[in-house]
């Protein structure tokens, strides 16, 4: 019995002993399709290799993470849904928003095209022409960037997709990847960021159908989680990271991410457009 | 990390970022498992031995967390540690700390439950025998738990499978960050979603191959002791 | 140290046990003081296990009153019972004996070597490390006898102790048995064999259905037994 409790609180010393050790340390909310992307997992060596800070990402939709954030759970917030973002700055969560980079939107469906919407350059209309035939779409719904983009769109089609939706309308409450998969089995249109797509491994039949709409823009913000709201925000190292991001060097390391020769993050932290 | 390896290619080139990860679920899942049974193995023998009023209700109640939903533990445990949350604090969440937690408690009413049947049945047949070499009550839970002992093993161990394999409560309360809170479960989760299919099912296989492996060392220990203490 | 109070005389007031609407002992009194070894006899549903449980206090009367040397309190520290199928925790043999120790507050110090002691009275010194389930019948029960001693009664309890023996073991158990008698420990014990009665009784309780048909001196009871039921169980005849 005396050695299973030393036992014991042994490993709870080694795994207590873990946070301190790691004490410059930042966890940022961020959403699931920079996570997919791998992007992450490029640009963050470099960022602790040059600072010594470790960045801890929890990844979750863009809803998600700013309720994260406003519980208070993280230090930094890297989302793409500008106008959550706008509010929660007004709600005062967070301090100030600054663009980082854009990719963009891409409507992916079946090679067999049951819609007949490939080569489209107009989104809204390819919305309406899968609406119209009932064609199978997969929605994320789960209030994240990418869905909440959708729901522009289909607005923007001129479509009630509340009163519209059927079965063939999949709304399945989950991130970028499992929606990609969902739609992979399923043969249906799915709207995904352009990162998450080209990263995306279980394509099966499914290949982009609609791009180049500048409606299917997608911006990402960065914003420090505000210190007056929640005291224990490690505002200083946040803040480090943040201008690291959308300094020259966070934004070359953006710029040279790339699969299969593609890139697929543009830098724009000031402020410039394709 | 190349998405065209596979874990089998993974495990030969010993790849560091694995090992971390597989040490990880296994630091994780063993000292949730300990600490619920540091709990729950005398919870469970103290429910088999005494009679109270509402006793019946907490077996059925224990009997029923058996199945609790590892999402609802992970919330549970979240709001507990969110730093808006009453132990927000200790700023735990997010660690490996908390990963314990939340599984130590899906854990618990397991090994309790367990315990309870098992302890129960034994002191059925102890129960005159230890009243008449006098054994005070304290003495008596823990000789039913010492005598129990190769069936308990069995309790831990099916505390363990179900600590190493959930996903629910790590994901949540761990927050799978890369290279501190990763584990096994999450990091098929999150190949699942990258659309690594192979890359999942060989990490998959691998997390079954361990959780074998555990349940073989902790059957040979029990073999050997059988054979030494009958 | 103030040596504790003796447990003996043995008394039975007006005892009565019952399970539901079940009259397992009806309305016996007894009286059980030092001596030879007292036997319980009887044919099986008699009631003799219950009784035994009784004097040991483990279960208590429905109504009347069992005293211990006129205390009813009665912890069992100085009694010992020997089950007629014992439990053998799961450790070895020595292990079995130590615990027994432990618990009838013998010293740590003092332990190894009174099992050694126990163990040697009753021949299993040979298989002190041995696990105590693998041993056979007539092992455990030997095995069980020494725990029960472990406790230095001064009442040890038996229920038919060598049901299960083969004469050998048998012989063996009931020169213990005997021994410990001769050392001054008060023997109550259940038997339904009226030959191993006739060699060790000092006294005889006869039970039928839960009463107490009669209590005499074993010589008086097999030679002028006072009851038809006595006089019919000793020729043999089953008793209704």
């Amino acid at each position: 019995m005396l050695t299973r409790r030393l036992f014991c609180v042994g490993m709870l010393l080694i795994l207590a002993g873990v946070t301190p050790a790691l004490a410059q340390s930042i966890v940022v909310a961020s959403t699931t399709s920079t996570q997919d992307s791998g992007l992450f997992d490029y640009i963050l060596p470099l960022f602790e290799k040059e600072t010594g800070i470790d960045v801890k990402v929890v990844a979750q939709g863009t809803g998600q993470a700013l309720d994260t954030v406003r519980r208070g759970d993280a230090d930094v917030v890297f989302v793409h849904a500008k106008a959550q973002e706008e509010k929660f700055i007004q709600e005062g969560f967070g301090v100030k928003r600054s663009d980082v980079m854009y990719n963009d939107f891409v409507l992916i469906g079946p090679k067999s095209d049951p819609a007949g919407v490939s080569g489209m350059t107009d989104i809204a209309a390819a919305l309406v022409s899968i609406k119209a035939k009932e064609a199978p779409f997969v929605s994320r719904g789960d209030r994240s960037g990418t869905h909440s983009t959708e729901l522009t769109l289909w607005k923007e089609a001129g479509v009630d997709i509340e009163a519209a939706k059927g079965p063939w309308y999949k709304d399945i409450g989950q991130g970028m990847g499992a929606a990609l998969n969902t739609a992979s089995a399923m043969n249906a249109y799915v709207l995904s960021d352009r990162g998450t797509w080209l990263s995306f491994r279980n394509r099966g039949d499914l290949a982009i159908s609609v791009e180049g709409d500048k409606r299917l823009f997608n911006q990402y913000g960065v914003m420090l989680v505000n210190p007056e709201k929640h005291p224990d925000v490690k505002a200083e190292l946040g803040q480090i990271f943040i201008d690291w991001l959308i300094g020259p060097e966070g934004q070359t390391a953006i710029g040279e991410y790339e699969i299969d020769g593609q890139q697929l993050f543009f830098p724009n932290a000031s402020g410039q457009r394709i | 990390m190349s998405e065209t390896l596979t874990a089998w290619q993974l495990i030969a080139s010993g790849d560091a970022t694995l090992f971390a990860i597989v040490g990880l679920s296994l630091a994780v899942s063993l000292t949730a498992v300990v600490v619920a049974g540091i709990v729950g193995l005398p919870l469970g023998a103290i429910l088999a031995l005494t009679r109270f009023p509402g006793r019946a209700a907490m077996v059925v109640v224990l009997n029923g967390f058996m199945g609790l939903p590892p999402v609802v533990v992970g919330l549970s445990v979240y709001l507990l540690l969110s730093r808006s949350g009453p132990l927000g604090e200790l700023g735990l969440l997010f660690t490996p700390t908390a990963m314990v937690t939340a599984q130590a408690l899906l854990v618990l009413p397991i090994i309790a439950a367990l315990t309870r049947h098992t302890v129960e049945d034994l002191w059925l047949e102890y129960r005159e025998e230890l009243s008449a070499m006098g054994v005070g009550w304290a003495s008596r839970v823990a000789t039913l738990l010492w005598d129990s002992r190769f069936s308990l093993v069995t309790v831990l161990l099916a505390g363990f499978g179900r600590a190493a394999a959930e996903v629910g409560t790590v994901m949540i309360v761990g927050g799978n960050i890369d290279g501190f809170t990763r584990t096994m479960t999450t990091t098929i989760a999150l190949e699942t979603s990258r659309g690594n299919l192979a890359l999942a099912i060989g990490l998959g296989i691998i997390l079954i191959l361990l959780i074998l492996l555990v349940n073989a060392t902790a059957w040979g220990v029990r073999v050997w002791a059988v054979e030494r203490a009958g | 140290m103030r040596a504790p109070a003796s447990n003996l005389p043995l008394v039975f007031d007006d005892v009565s046990l019952s399970a539901g609407a079940t009259t397992i002992l009806d309305r016996i009194c007894l009286t059980i003081g030092l001596g030879a070894p007292t036997l319980v006899l009887g044919p099986n549903g008699a009631g003799k296990t219950s009784l035994l449980r009784l004097c040991m206090g483990l279960l208590s009367p429905t109504r009347g009153v069992v005293s211990w040397g006129g205390r009813i309190d009665g912890g069992p520290e100085r009694r010992a019972i020997l089950f007629q199928k014992p439990v053998m925790l799961r450790r070895s043999v020595a292990a079995n004996i130590a615990y027994g120790l432990a618990h009838a507050g013998c010293p740590r110090g003092l332990r190894a070597q009174r099992t050694e002691e126990l163990l040697d009275s009753v021949g299993l010194s040979a298989l002190a490390s041995r696990p105590a389930r693998r041993l056979s019948g007539g092992e455990q029960q030997r095995l069980a006898l020494a725990r029960a001693l472990a406790r230095q009664p001064e009442i040890l309890l038996l229920d038919e102790p060598t049901a299960s023996l083969d004469p050998a073991a048998t012989r063996f158990v009931e020169e213990i048995i005997l021994a410990t008698a001769h050392s001054g420990t008060k023997i109550i014990m259940a038997s339904h064999d009226l030959g191993q009665v006739r060699r060790l009784a000092g006294d005889v309780v006869f039970l039928v259905h839960g009463r107490l048909f009669e209590h005499a001196d074993a010589s008086d009871f097999f030679d002028r037994p006072a009851t038809p039921q006595a006089a019919a169980f000793i020729r043999g005849d089953l008793v209704l």
